[in-house]
This record gives structure tokens, C-alpha cells and sequence, in this order.
């Protein structure tokens, strides 16, 4: 095992992406470790959230290797759902299923995805709202939610498949700094159960509490800074 | 004085209680204050309908009601009996209204065909009907069954198209295009969407063509000129044509109205449901669609009625619905110079229906409505 703690999770070897013209990502080459926390800064339109966007194919990057989880994206639909269901991700403005209550958002991808019996899946979905501290609000619907508890239940899908990676995309840009607080606290102890974490922001807030930061900047990554482990 | 006490103690924080509202800010005397006698010009105009109201209500109730024959032969039997409507025609010509030409001896069929399509439609528009499922199941085999029921065959005597007629011509048209125009808008409107440019280009050809087309042009199509496309020989039902076009028509305008729904969906949903892992059909059952129908119920309800409606169309390529029976029956010198009363009837029917349909719709929105539009 302590092989595969030391393999990196995702891989990005000289990857490019462009919208129509525009060249957004330039020669991106990254290794993230399991169980490693980082966080990805930079200017509005820098790429950031172009980045991790590309590691569950929500975009498609032109040239260059991405490898999760040994599993390479290609446009093989095959890797592509089995990369998507190592991956959960949260989005800045939570991206709940409004028609549906918080327990069936949570057990939507179990149930259809995994096809794990209704049952069950509602149990485990339990489970993950307590884990995120709302299990009160399983049967309400996203609506009836405020902004941070929204969030809670949108991290608590992203578990709900019990991925090796989670992707952040700006998660805490929809809060006040103190429900983003909390929201920042929950990804620290996922981060503690060993989770690996990629959390893209624009706050310095959340830059300062991380140990690995990876900066872009036009594109290009300008630097990743591992503070336990030296500048690169 | 109680009152006042109440309102001027000072209460700690949270502690405040609910004080009833002053004078009468709610309750009826206040919506007659607001709505009819607000402003000056209100006042003018209340009166004013009102007076038309007078002047027009019971003249139209002493001749629809008091004033109107029930029973009777003839026109001439009506108005000896009393100036008003004639009732008696329309009670005369009810069966012809309900089931238009359909044999006399097999109506039965007609008859089970309507208590069926309630049984078929319960668990359709209700979702709390014990045993849904095994019902919904019914529901899917009903268009079957009741096309056998009426067109007879396998044990049953075969009853002509041709004999259909009334409301249960419109039924048959109505519902037909109704429950086939929905799954073929989703496809088309779906098609539209489409990446991939033969799916897109097709279905667009599609919409374009039928909205700029007008029914009537496609209903004689569908009488005169299909047979010169099919194969010679062919003999294509005429209402089978008929239920074609009209489905085809409400299919067009059916999917405009669900790409206006599915344009209306965040692109974020898309991007939640792909990132769980779900591949397209499933990610458009489970999370767009039910979303995108139910911001479009209004404008699919607005499609089904004007479907409704266009049935009657169906009378200048000599198929005869009720206003065509009514003016068939306008002929019969017995009863002539009885239009208003036929059309009243004709309108009264179409007019529940239709009610119906758009209350339901009404319903069906706030039974679906989760409050997500804070």
C-alpha cells in the first residue's frame, strides 16, 4: 500500500486547451499525490477553473496527457465515467437538483449510476448528511435551504460515491466568510481522512490555510508552492 | 384600550407577540374597497359593469332557462310552448352529438371506450391512486384497447371509420394527438439540441416545416394527396391519416415549446448530473426533463388545448365533429334557424373541456412547484 500512497492521483503531462481561438490552458504539467490538499489561485481568467474542469472532462483539453487514478482521459466514454465516478466535485453555486428532495439528490448517483438498492443508498446518504451536520433537512428540497446548508449537501453528494479526488470549483464564492469558514473546516477534515482535494479559489482567505498552492497565472501554472516540501 | 396597552408595553427582544391587524387590512370589505371602489375612475367603472351586467345577465337567463323549451318535435312544437331556446333540438340530436354515425346496436362500445378512458386517465393525473403502477400499465395499453373497441375485429363486428363522428370523433382526434404529440416534441426538441448535425438538421427541417405550414393545408394533404406518395394499392384509413397530421402538427409547436423549457436549465444541472457520472439519456430523464416540463406546462397545456380546438378543422375534409353534426343537423327544415342554440352547445363542450385541462394545469404546477425560485 504504501506504494500506491506515494503513486500521484493525477498526472498532466504538457496539457493544452483552447476556447475557439483562445488558448486558456498553455503547457500544463502537474503531479498530485494521494491525500494531498491543494490549492489553485490565480486571476479571474486564468484558467483555474478551466483546470480542474478538464480532470472530470466537464472540458475537453486538446493536447497533452491527463491520467486519474492510472485511468486515462481519452474520449473513450468508458474511462471518461469510470475517471467521473473516482471524482466528486462541488461547484460555486452548489448545482443541486431543485425538483428533487436533498436525500434524493444524494442518492440519485448511487441508485443509477452504482445501481446500489434504494435502501442502502439511502442509509449511506444518511450517513453523509451527518457527516456534513444537516441530517435534519434530508426530506426538505434545495430551496427551502440557505446558501451554506445547500453547500453541505452538495459536498455530501460529491462523497456520496466515496471518490479518491474532490474537485472545488470556487465552493466558498457563493458564502459569507463565515459559513465559508465552516464550509473551508469540512474540506480540512475530509483532507484528514485522506481524501485528496483540489479546491480552486480567488480568496486569499482560503490560500493562507492550505499547505500546497498551486498559482496560474495566464494560463500557465507559475508556481506550486509545497510549504512542507519546498518551492518548485 | 386593551389593545393600545398591549401595543405600547416594551417587550425584550423575540418576545414580541402577534398583534391582530388594525382595522380592516384583510377580509372582504376591504378587497370591495380596493378592487371596485379604489379611485375615482374605479368607482365609474364598477357602476358602469355593473349596469351592462343588469342589462344583459338576465335577459340571457329568462332565454336559456325560463324562458327555454326542453321537450318537443319539432321548432315549431318549441315556440308554442315558449319564446326562449329550443332546447329540444339539441336533446333530439344528442346521440348523434356523442357518437356521430357509430350502428346503433354497438354504441356499448362507444360507451366502455368513455369509462375506460377514466379509468386510464386516473392515474395518469392523480398520483396518490392505489396500485399507480399496475394502472399506469393500463393506462400505456388503453390507445390499444380502445382502438380495438371501436374499430372492431378479433370477435368484435368491425365498425367503419368513416362512422365515427361528434364527440367521439373529437376524443379520438383530441387524445390521440395529445399523448403522441408529447413523447414526439421531447424527441424533436431533444434532436434540435443535438450535437451531432443529422439528428439537428432533420429535426429542425421538421419544426420549420410544420410551423409553416398551415393544418388546414396538411389535413387536405392528408385527404387528397398522400395516396399519390404510398405505394398504389394502399388503402390508408382516412381518420388514420387525419390522426397523423394532426399529432405531426402538434409535434412541431409541442417541441418549440420544450426547447423554450430546456434552454431555461442552468448549465450547471448538466454539469452536476455528468460529473455524478450519469450519461446523457440519464442525465435528461432524471435531472432536465422534469425540470424543463414542468417550466413548460404552461405552454404544453396552451398546445394541447389549441390541438383540442383545431379538431374541428377536421370538418372541411368532410369528417364531422360536433360542429359539423350541429350544422349538418342545422339542415333538417324541421329544425331550422336553431344556429344559436347548436352553437352555445358546441361551445359549452369545447369550453369544458378546455376549462378542465388548463385548471388541472394550474394544479399540476403547484403541486410541482418545490420553491426553488427564491
Amino acid at each position: 500500500m504504501s506504494e500506491a500512497v506515494n503513486d500521484p492521483i493525477i498526472e498532466i503531462n504538457g496539457m493544452h486547451k483552447w476556447f475557439g481561438r483562445f488558448h486558456v490552458l498553455k503547457d500544463i504539467n502537474l503531479d498530485v499525490k494521494q491525500a494531498e490538499r491543494i490549492v489553485v489561485c490565480g486571476p479571474s481568467g486564468s484558467g483555474k477553473s478551466t483546470l480542474i474542469r478538464c480532470i472530470n472532462r466537464l472540458e475537453e483539453h486538446q493536447r497533452g496527457r491527463i491520467v486519474v487514478d492510472g485511468i486515462e482521459l481519452t474520449n473513450d466514454l468508458k474511462n471518461i465515467d469510470a475517471i467521473r465516478r473516482e471524482v466528486g466535485m462541488v461547484f460555486q453555486h452548489f448545482n443541486l437538483f431543485p425538483h428533487l428532495t436533498v436525500i434524493e439528490n444524494l442518492t440519485l448517483g448511487p441508485i443509477w449510476v452504482r445501481r446500489t438498492p434504494r435502501k442502502e443508498a439511502e442509509e449511506s446518504a444518511m450517513k453523509y448528511l451527518e457527516r456534513v451536520k444537516i441530517p435534519e433537512q434530508a426530506e426538505k428540497f434545495p430551496g427551502q435551504l440557505s446558501g451554506g446548508q445547500q453547500q453541505r449537501v452538495a459536498i455530501a453528494r460529491a462523497l456520496i460515491n466515496d471518490p479518491a479526488l474532490v474537485l472545488a470549483d470556487e465552493a466558498t464564492g457563493n458564502l459569507d466568510s463565515a459559513t465559508a469558514v465552516e464550509i473551508l473546516d469540512l474540506f480540512d477534515e475530509l483532507h484528514a481522512e485522506g481524501k485528496t482535494i483540489l479546491l480552486v479559489t480567488h480568496e486569499a482567505q482560503v490560500g493562507e490555510r492550505a499547505e500546497n498552492v498551486l498559482r496560474l497565472a495566464d494560463g500557465r501554472i507559475a508556481e506550486v508552492e509545497r510549504r512542507n516540501g519546498g518551492r518548485s | 384600550m386593551d389593545e393600545a396597552a398591549t401595543e405600547n408595553r416594551k417587550y425584550p427582544p423575540g418576545c414580541h407577540p402577534d398583534l391582530p391587524p388594525p382595522g380592516i387590512a384583510a377580509g372582504p370589505l376591504l378587497w370591495i374597497k380596493d378592487n371596485l371602489f379604489g379611485s375615482a375612475t374605479n368607482v365609474v367603472l364598477t357602476f358602469l359593469a355593473a349596469y351592462f351586467l343588469w342589462l344583459s345577465i338576465p335577459p340571457l337567463l329568462e332565454w336559456a332557462f325560463f324562458d327555454a323549451a326542453f321537450t318537443g318535435e319539432s321548432r315549431k312544437a318549441c315556440k308554442a310552448q315558449a319564446p326562449g331556446a329550443c332546447w329540444a333540438f339539441i336533446q333530439n340530436r344528442f346521440e348523434l352529438f356523442v357518437y356521430g354515425f357509430y350502428p346503433r346496436p354497438e354504441r356499448w362500445r362507444v360507451d366502455l371506450s368513455f369509462i375506460l378512458l377514466m379509468v386510464a386517465l386516473t392515474p395518469v393525473l392523480w398520483e396518490k391512486v392505489p396500485q399507480r403502477a399496475k394502472l399506469l400499465l393500463f393506462s400505456c395499453a388503453y390507445p390499444f384497447v380502445a382502438g380495438w373497441l371501436l374499430t372492431g375485429g378479433l370477435g368484435l363486428k368491425p365498425v367503419g371509420t368513416d362512422q365515427f363522428g361528434g364527440i367521439l370523433l373529437t376524443l379520438v382526434i383530441g387524445i390521440t394527438g395529445i399523448s403522441f404529440s408529447l413523447p414526439i416534441g421531447i424527441v424533436l426538441a431533444l434532436g434540435r439540441q443535438s450535437r451531432m448535425p443529422v439528428p439537428r438538421i432533420l429535426c429542425v427541417a421538421f419544426i420549420e416545416f410544420i410551423r409553416g405550414v398551415p393544418l388546414i393545408t396538411l389535413l387536405f394533404v392528408a385527404s387528397a394527396m398522400l395516396s399519390y406518395f404510398l405505394p398504389p394499392g394502399t388503402n390508408f384509413n382516412l381518420l388514420l391519416r387525419v390522426l397523423i397530421m394532426v399529432t405531426l402538427f402538434a409535434s412541431g409547436y409541442m417541441a418549440e415549446v420544450i426547447r423554450g423549457g430546456l434552454q431555461a436549465i442552468p448549465a450547471g444541472q448538466y454539469e452536476a448530473a455528468q460529473s455524478m457520472g450519469l450519461g446523457y439519456w440519464k442525465a435528461m430523464r432524471l435531472i432536465v426533463l422534469p425540470q424543463a416540463l414542468k417550466i413548460s406546462i404552461p405552454g404544453i397545456v396552451n398546445t394541447f388545448i389549441a390541438l383540442y380546438k383545431d379538431t374541428t378543422l377536421v370538418i372541411i375534409i368532410g369528417l364531422l365533429d360536433p360542429l359539423g353534426i350541429g350544422r349538418s343537423s342545422l339542415a333538417d327544415s324541421k329544425w331550422q334557424g336553431l344556429s344559436t342554440e347548436v352553437y352555445i352547445f358546441v361551445a359549452v363542450f369545447f369550453f369544458i373541456s378546455c376549462f378542465g385541462m388548463s385548471r388541472y394545469a394550474l394544479y399540476l404546477e403547484r403541486k410541482l412547484d418545490t420553491g426553488h425560485k427564491r
